[in-house]
Parts: C-alpha cells; structure tokens; sequence
C-alpha cells in the first residue's frame, strides 16, 4: 500500500530520487569534527526562529503607539508568551553565535577555496540578510535601545556622500524613527528578508551538494578512478548516489552517507546545542544584558537619551570598527569593508592547501591574530569610546585588516606541510 | 546629516565618559526571595498606598497579581484595588498626567518593567538613600539618584533622613566625617522595619517586571533533566550506527 502510494509519487516527482542525492546517499567525509556542528545548528535556530515568530505575529502590534505595550502583552498576557518571546529574543544571539562559529570553521579548513567559492559567497549574503533582520527585529519592541540603536546604525547611511540624507529619509520613511519605521520594518523582517533568507539557504546548501563537503583535512573525498584498489575504505560498505560517482569514473574515498551517521550525530550536537540555549531561555534570558538589554525594557522616548547607546553584542565588532576611525565616511567605508574583505576570502588566500592542519604555522598565527582582533572589537564595541579605548580599537582594526593583506601577500608561495592521502 | 550623526556620536562618547568616570554608588544587595507570598502581598499593598497615586503598571493587570500572589480576587478587589472597577483591570491611576509632570518636572516613569531597567539592588538602595536637602523643591535629595525629581514619599514610614556627621580625629586632626544616612526617628518604623518593608516593595516589583519567572525556573528545571536523558540516549544512538565506521 505504502510502496504503491510512493510509486505514485515518484513516477510524477522524484522525491526518493532527491532524497538519495541529498541525504541518504550523499557521500560526506567520515572525520567532521566539533566544528562541524554549527552548520545544522544554524538550519535548527533559523526554524526556531521562523516558528516563534509566527507565533510572535499573531499578537504582536507594529506601530508606534501599541508595539511596546503589545510586547507586554506577550509576556504577560498570551499563554506561553513569555517562552516564544525568550525563544525568539534567545534565538536571534544563538543565530549569530553559530553563524560566527560555522564561518570560523570554514576559514580553519580552507571551505572557502576553490571549488567552494560560490558556496561561501551564499554563505557571506546569508550573513548579511542575518544582520539586516535582525538589525529591524531588534526596533520591533520599540524599547529605548531598539529605537536609539537604529538612530545610530540609520545614521551611518547618512555620511554617504551627496545621497546621504535622501537615503536615511528613505529607510526610515520620516524625518525621524517613527511608527513609518517601525511598520516597514515589521514588513521586512517578517516576510522580505525570511523569504530571501529561506531562498540563500536553500542555495547554500545546493552549491555545497555540487562541489560536495570539506574537511577538516581539507582533502577530497572524491577523486578519479584509476582502478587501483583502495585498502580499508569506509566506502566500499556504502552506496552512493551515482550522480557522485560519475558511472565509476569516481572513487568515494573515506566518505560515508549523512543519513543515517551524520543525522544520528548531529541530534547529539542539536541536544547539547539545546542544553546551553535553555538554560539561557529559562535562567537567564536576559543573556547578562547582552540579549535583552536593560534599557529596552522601557518604551521608545525620541526625548530622552540613554547613558550609553551600543548595538547588539553581535554588530560590536563592526561598530567598534566604525568608530576606531576619526573620519565618519572612512569609519563607514572600512566598516564595509570588514565585511567585503571576508567574502573576497576566497582569492585573497593563494595557497593551493586548504586545512590549518597543513598550513604554515605563520598562518596559524595569523589566523589567531584574526580572531583575537574580532573578539576584541566586540568588546570595545560594547565599551564606551574612552581615548585609550578608541586607541585599542584603531590597533585592532589594523591587526582585523592585517590579516587579509599578510594572507594575500604570503599564501602565494607559502609553506606548507605534506597533505595525507587519506583522511585521519 | 553628517551633523546629525556627529552629535550622536558625540552624545555617545560624552554620556559614555560620564557613566565611566561618574561617581560609583555602592548598591546593597536587595533581600528579596521572589517564594515569599506574604512578602510580595506587603509589597503589593505598599505599592497601591505609597506609589500608585503617581506611578502606575500600566501593563500588569490587577487579576494577575491576585493569582500570582495567592490572593482572592475579592479580597484583593477590596483591600488593593481601589481606583479599579474590574478584576482585569491594569493597575493605572487617575492622577492628571500633564500636571504630573509640571510638578516634578518629568513625568513620573511606569513602574511595571522598572526592576528590569534599574535592577532590584538598585531600587532597594535609592529607596533608603533619601536625605533631607533644603536646597531641593520637595526638601530631599538622593545619594543613589542625585537631583531627583521624586519627593521621599516614604517619610512617614522612615521619619526624616539625614546626613549625619560627626567630629573624629583623623590623621591626628579632627574632622567632619559623613557616616551615613540616618533618621530622626519620628517615623513610624524602625530602621529595620524599614529595610524590611523596602525590600517588600522591591520584592514585588522584581514580580511584576517578569511574572513568569517562577514558572520559567520550575518549566525550565523540567527541561533541563529531559535534555541530558535524551542527551545520552542520543550519544548512544550516535555510538551505535557509527560502529559500521570505526
């Protein structure tokens, strides 16, 4: 009955056919690490994210007068309000912890060279659509610090030169953030930049299936068939999609199937993933005034500023970036170009390695000098801007862009260890 | 627009340097235990005497204090809500706003999310930081919040606070000491009794800030124990396919 029923189906869609390409013969290497997690992570806090706020919609009122009211309304009033709302609010930090994480990863293992360059740029314009809805999310409540972080952040469109001021006028639809902000905003962040999301994603995950996962080796799994045999190959046990193995004139080396040994192991990340994130939502939802700010819990006053004005914790590094430099367009421009420089990753390393594990050990510092550089701009992006501060801030941006200039210039003849034949 | 920003920017770093370099008030830590009903139902009572003719909770509804605090609406509908006409009223007062105000020069702030925004530390210690100052309108000031624009409505309560100093030798000299705010004792508390009630008050507002928290921490203990069973069942699982492997 049920064989016929999926019969029925095949013969007009092929969903086993996909569902075999994508998942239960999908060839992946068997060595995925820790860092390997974040990237279905990520897929399980975007439906987090997308349940909740549905959910969020159905009570909540996007305008100037009700917004923050409707919010206490969720929390007070609406059953479970109060979990959807921490899920939501919780939800937006993990995004971009797990984001950040997964990116990380594909910078220690060279996921980003070639053939996976457009497979990052997907990834890089999901960050982007990541930061611009959560940048108009985070006005919804309409709290003081949704409405004076949006103040600052729109304000920085307005040092462009010549539009400046045409182009803050157009985002905000007023002179000031008004309820015509708020409206527009509500309608992005719950269906233009979701669905734009949703499609990347969707793309992401297509280029990675083409060009198929890297490692933390970062060598292929996938390589011509010469017809020599392969001792103690994993793969021999399994079937794969013949769409991987071209007819045979691909061998699968060290590969195994994601469904069923990378969705067994990914439910155990998802579970620990799941351990930290409540523990957040129902102890400390707050996040230590990073997630929801303390200031937020009062409504929008355009009359009264707050003492002191910082974005969400996960812009800082950006933000910090911004106001390191004594010029406002340049400080926008190099904010920017944090961003370009990282989606350019891709030819801006020259080195034919791909794995950390293989490279230069001056890579390996350089790759530390880059995340000690971003963890220091997100703190000083939460920290007012004292001049010993600003000062730290200019030498870590230096140190942020240094690393970009040092990879281009040394990668090209770099040295490098050995790479293995086969995945450790 | 680049002057807009600029003053932004501007405001950012001065209110920045002010809160980094401003003097830091110690806070004493709040006593409150958000378990006890009978301290909550004092709390209540003294926010609906002392603070509801200005403030308000204009997002909490009168029906969730009674449940949450273990009241009978009826009791609680004649002995706490007196400007209410309905259960599921919010607790709001009838004062004229605009006078508000014109008589403290700001208007006074809700109070339903004001432990979230200040912190109970640090409402239990503006509570007992008044002290008289006859330069101020209403004759009192505030070491936790200078300048304040709120009258000591509690005086009755504390009696009147002041400043008190006395003559001590220091480094071999005499001198002026401040060693603290203390009452005249013509209040109807004691010191302790005072601290007590504070903390009530304090208590309830931490409450009605965030009413669900208690139901979070018991919901979220229960979350917590399914989360590390199904950890290892999950673990096991993963050990068990990935034999084929190894």
């Amino acid at each position: 009955m049920f064989k016929n029923f999926m019969n029925w189906i095949e013969y007009r869609m092929p969903f086993m056919e996909k569902m075999n390409l994508h998942v239960m013969q999908y060839p992946a290497p068997k060595n995925f690490n820790f860092w390997y997690f974040f990237g279905s992570l990520a897929m399980l806090v975007l439906v987090n994210q997308i349940l909740t706020g549905i959910w969020l919609t159905m009570n909540f009122e996007p305008s100037a007068e009700r917004a923050f009211a409707s919010v206490e309304y969720i929390m007070r009033d609406v059953d479970y309000g109060w979990l959807l709302r921490y899920m939501h609010s919780t939800g937006a930090s993990a995004f971009f912890v797990v984001v950040y994480l997964h990116m990380l990863r594909g910078m220690m293992y060279g996921s980003y060279q070639k053939p996976r360059e457009l497979l990052w740029i997907f990834g890089m314009l999901i960050f982007l659509v990541l930061m611009a809805e959560a940048f108009m999310g985070y006005l919804l409540p309409w709290g003081q610090m949704s409405f004076w972080g949006a103040q600052v952040i729109i304000s920085i469109f307005g040092v462009i030169p010549g539009i400046g001021d045409d182009l803050t006028l157009w985002i905000r639809g007023d002179y000031v953030i008004s309820g015509a902000t708020l409206n527009r905003f509500f309608a992005l962040h719950v269906i233009a930049l979701p669905l734009v999301l949703v499609i990347l994603v969707f793309l992401h995950i297509i280029a990675l299936h083409e060009v198929g996962s890297n490692n933390p080796d970062g060598i292929d799994v996938k390589r011509p068939n010469d017809g020599t045999k392969i001792d103690n190959n994993v793969s021999d046990k399994f079937t794969f999609h013949e769409y991987f193995t071209k007819g045979g004139k691909k061998i699968i080396v060290d590969a195994i199937p994601f469904h069923p040994y990378y969705t067994v192991k990914d439910i155990v990340g998802v579970v620990g993933f799941l351990l930290v994130f409540c523990a957040v939502i129902f102890f400390a939802p707050e996040g230590g005034g990073f997630f929801l700010e303390p200031p937020n819990f009062e409504p929008a006053n355009p009359m009264k500023t707050p003492d002191h004005i910082a974005p969400v914790w996960y812009f800082t590094p950006f933000y910090a970036i911004l106001r390191a430099v004594p010029d406002q367009l340049f400080g926008a421009i190099f904010m920017f170009l944090a961003i370009i420089f990282l989606a350019l990753l891709p030819w801006l390393d020259r080195c034919p390695v791909r794995s950390v594990r293989y490279r230069s050990t001056f890579h390996k510092w350089n790759l530390v000098n880059f995340c000690v550089s971003f963890v220091v701009l997100g703190v000083l992006g939460v920290l007012p801007a004292t001049p010993t501060y600003t000062l730290i801030a200019q030498i870590a941006s230096f140190t942020y862009f240094a690393f970009f200039g040092l990879l281009w210039l040394y990668s090209k003849n770099e040295k490098t260890k050995p790479l293995p034949v086969r995945l450790s | 627009m680049l002057k807009q920003l600029l003053s932004v920017l501007a405001l950012v770093a001065s209110s920045a340097a002010l809160a980094a370099g401003g003097p830091a008030v110690h806070l004493d830590k709040a006593p409150i235990d958000l378990h006890d009903k009978e301290s909550l139902q004092r709390g209540a009572k003294m926010f609906q005497n002392y603070c509801l003719g200005c403030h308000q909770m204009e997002y909490q509804r009168y029906s969730r204090t009674f449940r949450d605090l273990g009241i009978p609406d009826e009791v609680g509908m004649k002995e706490l809500a007196f400007t209410a006409n309905k259960v599921g009223d919010y607790i709001k007062n009838a004062a004229p706003k605009a006078d508000l105000a014109k008589w403290f020069g700001a208007p006074p702030p809700d109070l339903t999310n004001v432990a979230r925004v200040r912190g109970p530390d640090w409402l239990y210690t503006y509570l007992r930081s008044f002290y008289a100052d006859p330069t101020r309108p209403f004759g009192v000031n505030n070491d936790v919040f200078p300048l304040v624009g709120m009258p000591h409505v509690l005086q009755e309560l504390q009696g009147v606070p002041y400043k008190k100093h006395e003559t001590r030798l220091v480094d071999g000299v005499s001198q002026e000491v401040y060693v603290g705010i203390v009452t005249d004792g013509s209040g109807e508390l004691s010191t302790e009794e005072y601290d007590r009630a504070v903390a009530d008050l304090v208590n309830y507002l931490e409450y009605t800030g965030e009413p669900s928290k208690l139901e979070s921490h018991s919901l979220g203990i229960k979350v917590m124990i399914f989360l590390l069973i199904f950890f290892v069942l999950a673990f096991l699982l993963k050990k068990e396919y990935w034999k084929d492997v190894h």
